[in-house]
């Protein structure tokens, strides 16, 4: 076994162990941490795979982002952890035999020799870089798919901010617009009066 | 020296995440974030795949279909647990079986 087999089989005993634990943590907590290492090690699987920009893409966007967001939802609901774990090994039997079931499958395809003989190719050259290659296809051949996908993010984030968007009665605040709207006439008042002499 | 993991390796490797994702949802049918978690997982184990074959393949439109993926996947996430805050703050509750109101 050489280097990039232990690396591999390392990577991917993580990955399965915490994906394991993923499911069956009962603290949503550690389950989302869990999740986290599990995205580490498939970057590192990635990595091996030579797709240097996805891997660091993956922690960046789902380690910094995604997973922060399930972190801080998992922080902030106040749930009854009791409740929801009832019934929780009832359909173990049935969801490992289905589970089990997809694996073989994927697996009798998978096992196939014309896999099998794709084994690691030879190292890309020194000064080939994956970012340039990846940059270069994004902005020329698919490029309208990266404007939709600009697009996406946008609806999701204007969705997000309008489902929780929360508009509160019981708070006083100034209203800005009318701040601004406000004329000279609302706030003073000019009189005519005599001047008042000393008798 | 003659290097053993193959591209069937990583299918294998996918397939059993794959699984691990698809039990999850059976496990904790009641709990929605575990289960988008477990879809995660899943949406992972599709990753590795494209990769993989985007690697042994020598064509680099599959790392463009993960970026896609990435993009859209986390689209999901955030839409997923904004409607789950939403949720919680008018049921109280993220049990699913609590969830039916729409029931007819």
């Amino acid at each position: 076994m050489n280097a990039q087999d232990t690396i591999f089989y390392f990577f991917s005993a993580v990955l399965i162990l915490s994906a394991l634990g993923v499911i069956t943590f009962r603290n949503p907590v550690y389950a989302a941490l869990l999740l986290v290492l599990a995205f580490f090690s498939a970057a590192g699987i990635w990595l091996l795979l030579e797709a240097e920009f996805l891997a660091i893409a993956l922690v960046l966007v789902y380690v910094g982002a995604v997973m922060v967001l399930f972190l801080f939802v998992v922080m902030m609901l106040d749930i009854n952890l009791e409740k929801l774990r009832e019934g929780f090994w009832k359909w173990f039997p049935f969801g490992t035999l289905i589970a089990g079931v997809i694996a073989v499958e994927i697996s009798l395809v998978m096992m196939g020799d014309q896999f099998k003989q794709m084994t690691s190719l030879e190292p890309k050259a020194s000064d080939y870089s994956n970012t340039k290659e990846l940059g270069r296809l994004i902005y020329t051949e698919y490029v309208y798919a990266f404007e939709l996908a600009a697009v996406v993010l946008l609806v999701a984030m204007v969705a997000a901010i309008a489902l929780t968007l929360r508009h509160r009665t019981d708070k006083k605040s100034p209203n800005p617009s009318n701040q601004v709207k406000v004329k000279r006439d609302d706030r003073i008042r000019m009189v005519n009066m005599a001047p008042e002499t000393k008798e | 020296m003659k290097i053993l993991v193959s591209l069937s390796h990583y299918l294998i490797l996918a397939a059993i995440l794959f699984s691990i994702g698809v039990i999850g949802i059976f496990l904790n049918r009641k709990n929605v974030i575990i289960i988008l978690m477990s879809i995660e997982l899943m949406l992972l184990a599709v990753n590795i795949n494209f990769v993989a074959f985007s690697h042994f393949l020598q064509d680099t439109a599959g790392q463009i279909f993960v970026f896609f993926i990435l993009t859209v996947a986390a689209a999901e996430a955030a839409i997923g647990l904004a409607i789950l805050v939403v949720l919680f703050r008018n049921l109280r509750t993220i049990n699913v079986d609590d969830l039916s109101e729409l029931k007819g």
